[in-house]
Protein backbone atom coordinates (compact mmCIF):
# COMPACT_ATOMS: atom_id res chain seq x y z
CA UNK A 1 0.00 0.00 0.00
CA UNK A 2 1.10 3.57 -0.79
CA UNK A 3 0.15 6.64 0.93
CA UNK A 4 0.98 9.96 -0.95
CA UNK A 5 2.18 12.09 1.78
CA UNK A 6 0.50 15.86 1.58
CA UNK A 7 4.53 17.60 1.54
CA UNK A 8 6.68 14.17 0.49
CA UNK A 9 4.56 12.57 -2.43
CA UNK A 10 4.49 8.49 -3.02
CA UNK A 11 5.53 6.71 0.87
CA UNK A 12 5.59 3.24 0.99
CA UNK A 13 2.81 1.88 4.20
CA UNK A 14 5.50 0.52 6.12
CA UNK A 15 7.23 4.02 6.73
CA UNK A 16 3.79 5.02 8.91
CA UNK A 17 1.59 3.62 11.80
CA UNK A 18 -1.46 3.16 12.22
CA UNK A 19 -2.59 5.34 15.09
CA UNK A 20 -6.53 4.72 14.87
CA UNK A 21 -10.04 6.44 13.87
CA UNK A 22 -9.37 10.23 12.68
CA UNK A 23 -12.03 11.07 15.41
CA UNK A 24 -9.61 11.07 18.40
CA UNK A 25 -8.70 14.73 16.78
CA UNK A 26 -11.62 15.75 18.84
CA UNK A 27 -10.86 15.18 22.23
CA UNK A 28 -14.78 15.99 24.16
CA UNK A 29 -14.53 19.09 26.61
CA UNK A 30 -13.69 18.13 30.01
CA UNK A 31 -15.60 20.89 31.41
CA UNK A 32 -18.86 20.03 29.90
CA UNK A 33 -21.56 18.51 31.80
CA UNK A 34 -21.43 15.23 30.47
CA UNK A 35 -17.70 14.76 30.43
CA UNK A 36 -17.67 11.44 31.82
CA UNK A 37 -20.14 9.86 29.32
CA UNK A 38 -18.46 11.66 26.08
CA UNK A 39 -14.99 10.76 27.29
CA UNK A 40 -16.22 6.80 27.54
CA UNK A 41 -17.85 7.36 24.32
CA UNK A 42 -14.30 8.85 22.71
CA UNK A 43 -12.17 6.13 24.59
CA UNK A 44 -14.31 3.30 23.82
CA UNK A 45 -16.55 3.48 20.60
CA UNK A 46 -16.03 3.74 17.31
CA UNK A 47 -17.75 3.13 13.95
CA UNK A 48 -16.50 0.00 11.84
CA UNK A 49 -17.37 1.26 8.51
CA UNK A 50 -17.47 -1.31 5.47
CA UNK A 51 -15.94 1.48 3.27
CA UNK A 52 -15.04 5.42 3.50
CA UNK A 53 -12.76 5.18 6.79
CA UNK A 54 -11.08 8.58 8.11
CA UNK A 55 -8.10 7.15 10.26
CA UNK A 56 -4.65 8.39 12.03
CA UNK A 57 -1.29 7.38 10.37
CA UNK A 58 1.76 8.62 12.01
CA UNK A 59 4.89 8.64 9.72
CA UNK A 60 7.70 7.43 11.89
CA UNK A 61 10.26 6.53 9.78
CA UNK A 62 9.82 9.73 7.85
CA UNK A 63 9.24 13.24 8.62
CA UNK A 64 7.12 12.01 11.50
CA UNK A 65 4.18 13.78 10.71
CA UNK A 66 0.49 12.73 11.66
CA UNK A 67 -1.46 12.56 8.64
CA UNK A 68 -5.31 12.24 8.35
CA UNK A 69 -5.97 8.98 5.44
CA UNK A 70 -9.82 8.50 4.04
CA UNK A 71 -9.42 4.93 2.63
CA UNK A 72 -11.53 2.66 2.05
CA UNK A 73 -11.91 -0.13 4.01
CA UNK A 74 -13.23 -3.01 1.59
CA UNK A 75 -10.78 -2.06 -1.19
CA UNK A 76 -7.42 -0.49 0.47
CA UNK A 77 -8.24 2.49 -1.86
CA UNK A 78 -6.85 6.11 -0.64
CA UNK A 79 -8.81 8.91 -1.96
CA UNK A 80 -7.28 11.67 0.41
CA UNK A 81 -4.27 12.29 2.78
CA UNK A 82 -3.95 15.51 4.77
CA UNK A 83 -1.77 16.56 7.46
CA UNK A 84 -3.40 16.04 10.72
CA UNK A 85 -2.49 19.77 12.04
CA UNK A 86 -4.31 21.09 8.60
CA UNK A 87 -7.50 19.03 9.45
CA UNK A 88 -7.14 19.88 13.35
CA UNK A 89 -6.70 23.92 13.04
CA UNK A 90 -9.28 23.80 10.20
CA UNK A 91 -11.85 22.57 13.17
CA UNK A 92 -10.25 25.30 15.18
CA UNK A 93 -8.83 22.36 17.34
CA UNK A 94 -5.35 23.87 17.52
CA UNK A 95 -4.42 26.60 19.71
CA UNK B 1 39.20 16.57 38.01
CA UNK B 2 38.75 13.57 36.40
CA UNK B 3 40.92 12.90 33.46
CA UNK B 4 38.27 11.17 31.11
CA UNK B 5 38.74 10.18 27.39
CA UNK B 6 35.97 10.78 24.79
CA UNK B 7 34.84 7.67 22.93
CA UNK B 8 33.49 7.54 19.54
CA UNK B 9 30.10 5.92 18.48
CA UNK B 10 31.59 2.87 17.70
CA UNK B 11 33.52 2.78 20.85
CA UNK B 12 36.85 3.55 19.97
CA UNK B 13 39.27 6.74 20.56
CA UNK B 14 39.73 7.63 17.05
CA UNK B 15 36.97 7.72 14.72
CA UNK B 16 37.22 4.92 12.66
CA UNK B 17 37.56 4.99 8.57
CA UNK B 18 38.13 1.98 6.10
CA UNK B 19 37.75 1.96 2.02
CA UNK B 20 35.68 -0.80 0.47
CA UNK B 21 36.27 -0.82 -3.44
CA UNK B 22 37.04 2.82 -4.02
CA UNK B 23 34.69 3.94 -1.43
CA UNK B 24 35.59 5.46 1.71
CA UNK B 25 33.42 5.24 4.70
CA UNK B 26 34.30 7.69 7.79
CA UNK B 27 32.51 7.95 11.40
CA UNK B 28 32.46 11.50 11.53
CA UNK B 29 32.36 13.25 15.35
CA UNK B 30 33.83 16.88 14.97
CA UNK B 31 30.30 17.98 13.88
CA UNK B 32 27.86 19.53 16.82
CA UNK B 33 23.89 19.62 16.29
CA UNK B 34 20.90 20.73 17.94
CA UNK B 35 17.52 20.80 16.67
CA UNK B 36 15.16 23.67 15.83
CA UNK B 37 11.49 23.00 16.09
CA UNK B 38 9.12 26.33 15.86
CA UNK B 39 6.51 27.01 18.24
CA UNK B 40 2.91 27.39 17.20
CA UNK B 41 2.43 30.84 15.33
CA UNK B 42 6.02 31.54 15.38
CA UNK B 43 6.83 29.96 11.71
CA UNK B 44 7.93 32.52 9.81
CA UNK B 45 9.78 34.01 12.94
CA UNK B 46 11.95 31.00 13.57
CA UNK B 47 12.45 30.85 9.52
CA UNK B 48 14.10 34.30 9.75
CA UNK B 49 16.21 33.70 12.79
CA UNK B 50 17.34 30.67 11.18
CA UNK B 51 18.38 32.46 7.72
CA UNK B 52 20.47 34.89 10.18
CA UNK B 53 22.06 31.88 11.26
CA UNK B 54 23.32 29.99 8.49
CA UNK B 55 23.56 32.20 6.44
CA UNK B 56 20.71 31.20 3.71
CA UNK B 57 17.01 30.27 3.67
CA UNK B 58 15.59 27.98 5.85
CA UNK B 59 15.87 24.83 3.76
CA UNK B 60 12.46 24.08 1.72
CA UNK B 61 11.06 20.30 2.37
CA UNK B 62 13.45 17.56 2.32
CA UNK B 63 16.37 20.13 1.76
CA UNK B 64 19.63 21.01 3.54
CA UNK B 65 21.23 24.84 3.17
CA UNK B 66 24.22 26.58 4.73
CA UNK B 67 27.88 27.11 5.39
CA UNK B 68 29.76 27.25 7.92
CA UNK B 69 26.44 26.36 10.12
CA UNK B 70 23.87 24.26 7.80
CA UNK B 71 20.30 23.32 8.76
CA UNK B 72 18.48 20.45 7.00
CA UNK B 73 15.14 19.96 7.02
CA UNK B 74 13.79 17.30 9.31
CA UNK B 75 9.70 17.97 9.58
CA UNK B 76 7.20 20.34 8.78
CA UNK B 77 8.26 23.59 10.17
CA UNK B 78 11.50 21.58 11.96
CA UNK B 79 15.26 21.48 11.23
CA UNK B 80 18.73 20.31 12.44
CA UNK B 81 21.51 22.68 12.75
CA UNK B 82 25.04 21.01 12.21
CA UNK B 83 28.00 23.07 13.06
CA UNK B 84 32.25 22.43 13.57
CA UNK B 85 31.66 21.11 17.17
CA UNK B 86 35.75 22.54 17.81
CA UNK B 87 33.79 26.19 17.86
CA UNK B 88 30.09 25.29 18.41
CA UNK B 89 30.45 23.08 21.34
CA UNK B 90 27.69 25.04 22.75
CA UNK B 91 25.42 25.26 19.24
CA UNK B 92 21.65 24.80 21.42
CA UNK B 93 22.79 27.83 23.66
CA UNK B 94 23.83 29.88 21.28
CA UNK B 95 20.96 28.99 18.84
CA UNK B 96 18.42 29.39 21.67
CA UNK B 97 20.31 33.15 21.92
CA UNK B 98 19.53 33.88 18.60
CA UNK B 99 15.97 32.23 18.03
CA UNK B 100 14.79 33.42 21.15
CA UNK B 101 10.91 31.76 22.32
CA UNK B 102 10.40 31.13 18.52
CA UNK B 103 11.34 28.01 18.30
CA UNK B 104 12.28 24.54 20.68
CA UNK B 105 15.81 24.35 20.68
CA UNK B 106 17.31 20.74 22.01
CA UNK B 107 20.62 19.48 22.30
CA UNK B 108 21.60 16.31 19.70
CA UNK B 109 24.87 16.25 19.49
CA UNK B 110 25.79 13.16 21.06
CA UNK B 111 21.93 11.75 19.86
CA UNK B 112 23.78 10.84 16.83
CA UNK B 113 26.48 8.96 15.32
CA UNK B 114 27.18 9.63 11.54
CA UNK B 115 29.38 7.97 8.66
CA UNK B 116 30.45 9.65 5.67
CA UNK B 117 30.66 7.91 2.49
CA UNK B 118 32.82 9.05 -0.67
CA UNK B 119 33.41 7.79 -3.93
CA UNK B 120 31.60 6.96 -7.35
CA UNK B 121 27.85 5.55 -7.85
CA UNK B 122 27.09 5.44 -3.82
CA UNK B 123 23.31 4.85 -4.94
CA UNK B 124 24.59 1.78 -5.82
CA UNK B 125 25.21 0.85 -2.05
CA UNK B 126 22.22 2.88 -0.61
CA UNK B 127 19.39 1.22 -2.85
CA UNK B 128 19.87 -2.21 -0.86
CA UNK B 129 19.68 0.20 2.13
CA UNK B 130 17.10 2.43 2.42
CA UNK B 131 13.94 3.63 0.15
CA UNK B 132 15.29 6.98 -0.89
CA UNK B 133 15.93 7.85 -4.69
CA UNK B 134 19.59 8.27 -3.80
CA UNK B 135 20.41 7.74 -7.78
CA UNK B 136 18.60 10.81 -8.70
CA UNK B 137 20.11 12.84 -6.17
CA UNK B 138 22.70 15.74 -7.14
CA UNK B 139 23.36 17.13 -3.86
CA UNK B 140 21.36 19.06 -1.54
CA UNK B 141 18.80 16.49 -0.73
CA UNK B 142 18.11 14.88 2.73
CA UNK B 143 15.54 12.02 4.06
CA UNK B 144 14.53 10.32 6.92
CA UNK B 145 14.08 6.43 6.34
CA UNK B 146 14.37 3.45 7.59
CA UNK B 147 17.99 1.73 7.20
CA UNK B 148 18.76 -1.87 8.98
CA UNK B 149 15.04 -0.63 11.12
CA UNK B 150 16.34 2.32 12.06
CA UNK B 151 15.50 5.95 11.54
CA UNK B 152 18.17 7.38 9.75
CA UNK B 153 18.69 10.71 8.11
CA UNK B 154 20.05 10.32 4.70
CA UNK B 155 22.13 13.54 3.44
CA UNK B 156 23.77 13.84 -0.09
CA UNK B 157 26.41 17.05 0.29
CA UNK B 158 27.53 16.50 -3.47
CA UNK B 159 26.77 13.20 -6.27
CA UNK B 160 30.15 11.70 -4.41
CA UNK B 161 29.53 12.28 -1.02
CA UNK B 162 26.71 11.10 1.05
CA UNK B 163 26.30 11.47 5.34
CA UNK B 164 24.12 9.01 6.66
CA UNK B 165 22.93 9.90 10.54
CA UNK B 166 21.98 7.47 12.41
CA UNK B 167 20.96 6.87 16.64
CA UNK B 168 24.11 6.58 18.42
CA UNK B 169 23.28 3.92 20.67
CA UNK B 170 23.00 1.62 17.30
CA UNK B 171 26.21 2.51 16.33
CA UNK B 172 27.48 -0.86 15.37
CA UNK B 173 24.79 -2.20 13.73
CA UNK B 174 24.27 1.19 11.34
CA UNK B 175 28.49 0.20 10.47
CA UNK B 176 27.60 -3.20 9.92
CA UNK B 177 24.70 -2.87 7.74
CA UNK B 178 27.02 0.23 5.47
CA UNK B 179 30.07 -1.90 5.58
CA UNK B 180 27.86 -5.16 4.27
CA UNK B 181 25.91 -2.95 1.63
CA UNK B 182 29.77 -1.19 0.52
CA UNK B 183 30.80 -4.75 -0.32
CA UNK B 184 27.90 -5.83 -2.44
CA UNK B 185 27.50 -3.16 -4.00
CA UNK B 186 31.66 -2.00 -4.68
Amino acid sequence: MIINHPILGPRDAAEFVYKGDASLINRPDPQSDNAAERFYEYGYLRDNPAGLHRELWFHEQGDRSWLVVTRDTTTHEITKVELARDVARAEGRSR
Amino acid sequence: MHDLSPLTPLGNAEPSMETIGEVTLTEVTDVALASVAARLGREEDTRAALKKVIGADAPETSRHAGSTLRAFWTGPDQWMVEAPLETHEDLAKMLSNEIGAAASITEQTDAWCRFDLVGRDLFRALELLCAADTADWSGGEVQRCSIEHLGCFVLCRDPSTISILGPRSAAGSLHHALVTACHAAF
